[in-house]
């Protein structure tokens, strides 16, 4: 099977990011940039899968130059070649899944993996507009992925707040991955030194003609307000009062 | 000039990062109590290649830079000091020997086995009555034939006991001093050759060291490693990359220290204001940071020389004792500003505490590698 996984990097979730002082993004300056993490369990799945029935696992991204390190990091946890999209950073997420499906258009893959979202902006879109940008079916938050029918169609497990949700989609489908899907492995290295000899080819966006003008604006980011401590109350009628006169929810 | 490290080794680190914060800190304690290294642990760190760093490609190993070899020891120093001291001398002491004097033949053997961790290295050279003074051994091996026969004991071998082949250093000619030291190769399980005591120490649990005991041990004269009287040439060229390396470490565990005591500081409150506030602690907590930035600086710019096969006898002497003191003084304020809790079992500082009082000691005490730095300044 050939799989295409899209990844992201985005800044260490481990670290404390901060608002620059125009709210206008966060300082990132410093920061260490990792692959989204769902993205990382999008391109282990796709790992898992060539290791069971054979096939080509092509890593794909969309932005600027320093994403590198990340791709070269899924190619040495396995993947076997890699396309960037070099483009400027910030785009929306229809800009991004309109690079996205030129690149699935001219690759043919059987499969599309992503992340279910980015831990940046966490938009949670990239995935169901490729989708529907390629008119293929779209399975959403996998917690399981199987093959039937000689790779004709898939099982895809979903986690959705009351428990999973099993639906059916015929292939080449796009699924994106939940947390719970498996746990991804390291990049070693043996993987790191091999990793150094795969393709990565870059394609320039402007080449692929497509309308990348931002649909959406960020207007502004703020920190959420910071947490005060709480107050103990002696007994439950100074609750009450306190809820209803100071709290006013009662 | 670019401080910024090849992507590889920029991916390697988030790994090794990875693996310590995943792996091997959630268990560090539990191997203080046990003593020992899980087994499953140990195959981890095969897979990820960490027995082979410093083992050439063309002999099985990764051939990584020595820069590199510094970030992965300084990332794996962030926690319990057994899991780099696992990987260690197979890094290291254990098979650099090999690498520099051995004969295809010995290459063959040892290498690709010692590069996947299939095999421990142990480089045995001390004894009761000789360590820094390293000359004064009293091990000999006399040839017989078409074997070398081995009679003496060495003692604090780390991996000693579970290594499958040591490096020992013995005296061929007595009357040529350090020049009639020669190297073998001593495979596990050869007649003669057996472990002795398993010293108890002050930290470093999880690793052992132990005795060598050779008594009329016949060694083939195919394990001689190099010609004879090579032998203490060789053990001075192994020794000068162990130095950079135990440098990274040092910094590796100053830097851990150094973010542990920031957290304490930050949350600890007393007269009702976090500790960090006060001068006292900061002062502390900001000449650790002064430290840890040097360090990094010398041991990144030795590495980068070495890798560019300057000579740096002078400046890996330099790097060690600069490292490792600095570490001492680090533990010594985390400690501080822990307080109480700082001396309690089970807190990472308490064990840091211990366990970089060796690094001060063994491969090279700081008063070796002064007179080393001395000698170099007045050559």
């Amino acid at each position: 099977m050939k799989i295409l996984v899209a990844i992201k990097p985005v800044p260490n979730p481990d670290e404390k990011v901060k608002i620059r002082p125009d709210g206008s993004g966060i300082v990132l300056d410093n920061i260490k940039m990792v692959i989204n993490p769902f993205c990382e369990i999008a391109v282990e799945e796709a790992l898992r899968i060539k290791e069971k029935q054979g096939g080509e696992v092509v890593i794909l991204t969309v932005g600027p130059k320093e994403g590198e390190q990340q791709v070269r990091t899924a190619l040495a946890m396995g993947a076997d070649r890699a396309i960037q999209v070099e483009a400027e950073k910030g785009l929306d997420s229809l800009a991004v899944a309109k690079f996205l499906a030129k690149v699935v258009e001219q690759e043919k893959p059987d499969l599309v993996i992503l992340g279910k979202q980015a831990v940046d902006d966490d938009n949670n879109q990239v995935g169901q507009i490729l989708a529907a940008l390629l008119s293929w079916p779209q399975a959403t938050f996998a917690s399981k992925i199987e093959f039937l029918d000689g790779n004709k169609k898939a099982h895809v497990g979903r986690e959705t707040d009351g428990g999973i949700e099993t639906i059916e989609v015929p292939l080449p489908c796009v699924v994106t991955t939940d947390l719970r899907l498996n746990e991804p492995r390291y990049a070693s290295l043996p993987g790191i030194m091999k990793a150094k000899k795969k393709e990565l080819k870059v394609i320039p966006s402007a080449s692929l003609g497509v309308d990348a003008a931002p649909k959406v604006k960020v207007l502004s980011l703020a920190s959420p307000k910071e947490r005060a401590g709480g107050r103990k109350v002696a007994d439950v009628a100074e609750l009450v009062a306190k809820l209803k006169n100071e709290a006013k929810v009662l | 000039m670019d401080f910024t490290l090849p992507e590889e080794l920029l991916i390697f680190r988030e790994t090794v990062r990875k693996f310590v914060e995943k792996e091997l800190e959630p268990i560090s304690e539990q191997v203080e109590e046990e003593d020992r290294i899980p087994g499953h642990i140990v195959e981890k760190m095969k897979e990820l290649g960490l027995f082979g760093l410093a083992i050439p490609q063309d002999s099985g190993g990764y051939g990584m830079s020595v820069l590199g070899q510094c970030v992965a020891m300084e990332e794996l120093s962030r926690t319990n000091a057994c899991f780099r001291t696992r990987i260690g001398t197979n890094n290291g002491i254990g098979s650099m020997g090999i690498v520099i004097a051995g004969t295809q033949e010995q290459k063959r053997k040892y290498l690709p086995k010692l590069a996947s961790g299939e095999m421990i290295g142990a480089f045995a050279l001390t004894e009761p009555n000789a360590g820094s003074d390293a000359s004064a051994i009293r091990t000999t091996a006399v040839r017989k034939g078409d074997t070398y026969l081995l009679n003496g004991t060495k003692h604090f071998i780390t991996n000693g006991d579970i290594a499958d082949v040591s490096t020992v250093m013995a005296l061929t000619d007595r009357s040529k001093g350090a020049r009639g030291i020669s190297a073998f190769l001593v495979d596990k399980g050869l007649p003669g050759f057996s472990v002795g005591k398993l010293e108890k120490k002050m930290g470093f649990r999880g690793s052992t060291t132990c005795e060598l005991i050779f008594d009329d041990c016949e060694v083939p004269a195919a394990n001689l490693l190099g010609r004879e009287g090579e032998g203490f040439r060789i053990a001075m060229q192994v020794l000068d990359k162990g130095r950079l390396t135990m440098g990274a470490c040092a910094l590796g565990a100053l830097e851990k220290l150094l973010e542990l005591s920031m957290e304490y500081a930050k949350t600890r409150v007393t007269f009702g204001e976090p500790i960090i506030n006060r001068q006292a602690i900061q002062w502390m907590l900001v000449n650790m940071a002064i430290d840890a930035y040097a360090v990094r600086n010398a041991v990144y710019h030795a590495a980068w020389k070495l890798d560019r096969g300057e000579r740096v006898t002078k400046e890996a002497a330099m790097v060690k004792v600069l490292a490792t003191e600095a570490a001492g003084r680090a533990a010594d304020s985390a400690v501080q500003i822990h307080g109480g809790m700082g001396y309690m079992k089970g807190m990472a500082v308490e064990r840091f505490y211990r366990d970089l009082r060796l690094l001060r000691i063994y491969e090279g005490t700081s008063e070796i590698l002064r007179m080393i730095v001395a000698r170099e300044m007045t050559r």
